[in-house]
């Protein structure tokens, strides 16, 4: 008896000790930052979990956007879902579709009894992500925007003003014509041409990408892209490329060699991509500034919408564990992580105090151009249309619109038949999605 | 009379078959039947909401013209790969095969190719045709010739063959060289006492002796252009510009993982699934009858 009594009591003890060695909640979170990038998200899991004793994050890298997402859906319905995974923008409105296996940011931090200010964000980041009635889905990570980069280098030899960039898309063609007069390769590519060529296009001049305030009205919409002013502006490119005025460079971030190689002058790409060129070309040698835009279609520039990813907090953990997903959350977004963030890669901070804080610290002086993604975010208070875009099956909409767009520039094509193609097959989707979340 | 092997104990059979057995049912019956009851249901990403609608999502994609392009894009595909694999590979073992001093080196220099993993071999063919940066752009530009994958989707398609040739090139001439080896040097002496040139004696002898090796290739290289060259697609074009090199495998993973859409996925995989098994029904039971062997 007394036996059993002993070895039971040492059970105990070695299972107290156990607990107790393991009294660190483990939070996973999954990210698809890779390289740099990845080594500053390590930091900041370290910089939390050297804040406080209770919660330990682990942040493990998975790959592509795609494969941390693809990796998250089959660890969900393995129920070995991570609390916090990574998603690029053009997966929200199938995340929020996905109501079972999400646990919107709001009710998080309610349900933690986390205090959470939804004013410090920067309105159209915070406003991509959030319900129509101003509720948060997913915390805001990094988030870019597209800006005009152009090459000094280039624009000299073409005996044109180096610190002198164009403003509106007309005066991009004619420094464009004098580069390739110069002996030059090419004078504009874009990156990830559907969304700096047709959606920010359309939110810089206040045009619908699509009907319900582009989707955050509701799943029975339909796409809106293909009116006159971005047909004109397609068609523009592509008579530009008889010329190589207008290089297309391939999908997604493809083009980047074209312009950090020192070919192209002009790109219009993401702010993340920031520390790259300046890498590539030296930073004297880049040149970053707000987009050009067209004065025949709208007198002044509206402002830009976001691209990049935001985190998105799973079902299916013990409720105590959220706690601790809160606490990451709110010192993501406190000032200095987000500072620290955007100074070394670029993307925008997400709240306006840790722009302000590093404006005050003098990055922007030594740093010229990296505020600008800011400035065009922030230009006007955001309208239904450059508010954000809550498009169901975006990925296939994307792929669509860059195939219609490349059946352009190899003059298969005219711009009016592409778009609306592109319209015509995305709202095909838009219908399966539809019909798939009713 | 019938050789029958016999077992004493009734459960060893069955022990036998059993890892086979169980490696079937887990890597294909149960993917398989997983594939089945997708293709009947649409369900959000994560395995939610899920609702069962017939056959409404092979509805959907035969409504889709982008599947039809996927279809002829990966016919034009499968023939080049088949029928340039299978020329050129011909041609380099008839070639080996003549070779006395340094065969082995020929053979070891021939058969590299396919240690390289199809991805791999996607990016290295997409390094030399880099429009802007690739050596072999470069000298197709000096002799007057724009060679832009990136733009051009016929060039893009030529791109991927010439890729997916290269990585399975190694595997067809090993058979035709081993094929070609085994046919007994006899008759091809006695054909040239009997005054048939080089060229007489191989379309007339060789060539037809070779035909159960073609035949084994044609079904290979046929599945390997079907569902192997998915790396070099996945690495060099995504199946670009446009949809000039989106083949039917590449375009079930696009849809499922890319795209989260696993119903209309799995509506292709079937589909493919079918075609697959047609194809080897055909070619097993009318083009084998005409094989010589």
């Amino acid at each position: 008896m007394s036996r059993i009594l002993l070895s039971s009591v040492a059970a105990v003890a070695v299972l107290a000790g156990a607990h107790g060695a393991a009294a660190q909640t483990e939070i996973q979170f999954w990210h698809a930052m890779g390289g740099n990038l990845g080594e500053t998200v390590n930091q900041l899991a370290a910089g939390f979990n050297a804040s406080q004793k209770e919660y330990k994050v682990t942040a493990v890298y998975k790959g592509s956007y795609t494969e941390t997402l693809t990796a998250a859906i089959a660890a969900f319905r393995a129920k070995q879902a991570p609390h916090i995974v990574q998603v690029f923008e053009v997966g929200t409105a199938n995340m929020m579709a996905a109501k079972g296996a999400i646990y919107p940011i709001y009710q998080v931090m309610a349900d933690a009894k986390e205090p959470f200010d939804p004013k410090a964000f920067i309105g159209p980041v915070y406003g991509y992500y959030s319900t129509t009635d101003g509720k948060l889905l997913s915390m805001p990570f990094n988030s870019s925007t597209p800006v005009l980069y152009w090459n000094k280098e280039l624009l000299q030899k073409a005996g044109l003003d180096p610190n002198k960039p164009p403003t509106t898309w007309d005066e991009l063609g004619e420094m464009s014509a004098k580069v390739i007069a110069s002996g030059g390769k090419c004078g504009f590519t874009p990156q990830w041409q559907t969304w700096t060529m047709i959606e920010n296009y359309g939110a810089w001049h206040d045009l619908p990408f699509a009907t319900k305030s582009n989707g955050f009205g509701g799943t029975d919409i339909e796409l809106k892209f293909n009116d006159q002013p971005r047909i004109k502006h397609i068609q523009r490119l592509a008579e530009w490329g008889k010329d190589k005025r207008f290089v297309y460079g391939g999908r997604e971030g493809k083009s980047d060699s074209l312009f950090n190689g020192g070919e192209c002058a002009f790109r219009v790409g993401s702010s993340g991509s920031a520390a790259g060129a300046e890498k590539a070309l030296g930073a004297d040698k880049v040149g970053i500034a707000m987009m050009p835009y067209d004065p025949s279609v709208r007198a002044k520039p509206q402002n830009s919408i976001i691209g990049g990813a935001t985190l998105w907090v799973l079902q299916g953990k013990p409720k105590a564990e959220y706690v601790g997903v809160a606490k990451f959350m709110t010192y993501l977004s406190s000032t200095p992580v987000q500072a620290k963030w955007h100074q070394e890669t670029g993307y925008v901070p997400i709240t306006l105090a840790a722009a302000k804080a590093t404006e005050e610290s003098g990055f922007y002086k030594k740093n010229p151009g990296r505020d600008v993604a800011i400035h065009e975010l922030t230009l006007n208070p955001p309208t239904d249309n450059s508010k954000g875009l809550r498009i169901g099956n975006f990925t296939q909409i994307r792929d669509i619109v860059d195939e219609e767009l490349e059946s352009v520039w190899s003059g298969k094509k005219d711009a009016k038949t592409a778009l609306d193609e592109a319209v015509k097959r995305g709202n095909e989707q838009l219908r399966k999605f539809e019909a798939a979340n009713k | 009379m019938e050789k029958r092997v016999t077992f004493n104990e009734r459960w060893l059979p069955y022990l036998l078959v059993a890892p086979q057995m169980v490696i079937t049912i887990v890597f294909f019956f149960w993917p398989s039947g997983q594939m089945l009851f997708q293709s009947v249901v649409t369900e959000d990403a994560f395995g939610g909401n899920t609702k069962f609608v017939w056959f409404d999502n092979f509805i959907n994609l035969l409504k889709e013209p982008a599947y039809y392009d996927s279809v002829r894009v990966t016919l034009v595909f499968s023939f080049l790969v088949a029928a340039v694999g299978l020329a050129l590979s011909l041609l380099l073992a008839v070639m080996a095969d003549r070779i006395i001093r340094g065969a082995s080196v020929y053979k070891m220099i021939l058969v590299w190719p396919y240690a390289v993993a199809p991805a791999v071999a996607g990016v290295l063919w997409g390094f030399l045709f880099n429009p802007s940066v690739g050596t072999v752009s470069w000298m197709l530009k000096a002799i007057g010739i724009d060679f832009n994958y990136v733009t051009n989707g016929n060039q893009a398609l030529i791109l991927i063959v010439i890729a997916a040739v290269w990585n399975q090139v190694s595997y067809n001439f090993l058979f035709f060289l081993a094929g070609l080896q085994s046919i007994p040097k006899s008759l091809i002496e006695a054909a040239a006492i009997d005054g048939a040139g080089p060229g007489r004696r191989f379309w007339d002898i060789a060539f037809p002796l070779l035909s159960p090796t073609g035949f084994f290739l044609l079904v290979v290289n046929v599945i390997y252009a079907f569902f192997g060259t998915f790396g070099v697609v996945a690495s060099l074009t995504q199946g670009g510009p446009g949809q000039a090199t989106n083949i039917l495998v590449y375009k079930v993973w696009n849809d499922g993982f890319r795209g989260q859409d696993l119903g209309g996925s799995s509506a292709q995989s079937v589909i493919l699934m079918i075609v697959v098994i047609l194809l080897t029904v055909v070619q097993f039971r009318f083009i084998e009858r005409r094989v010589h062997y």
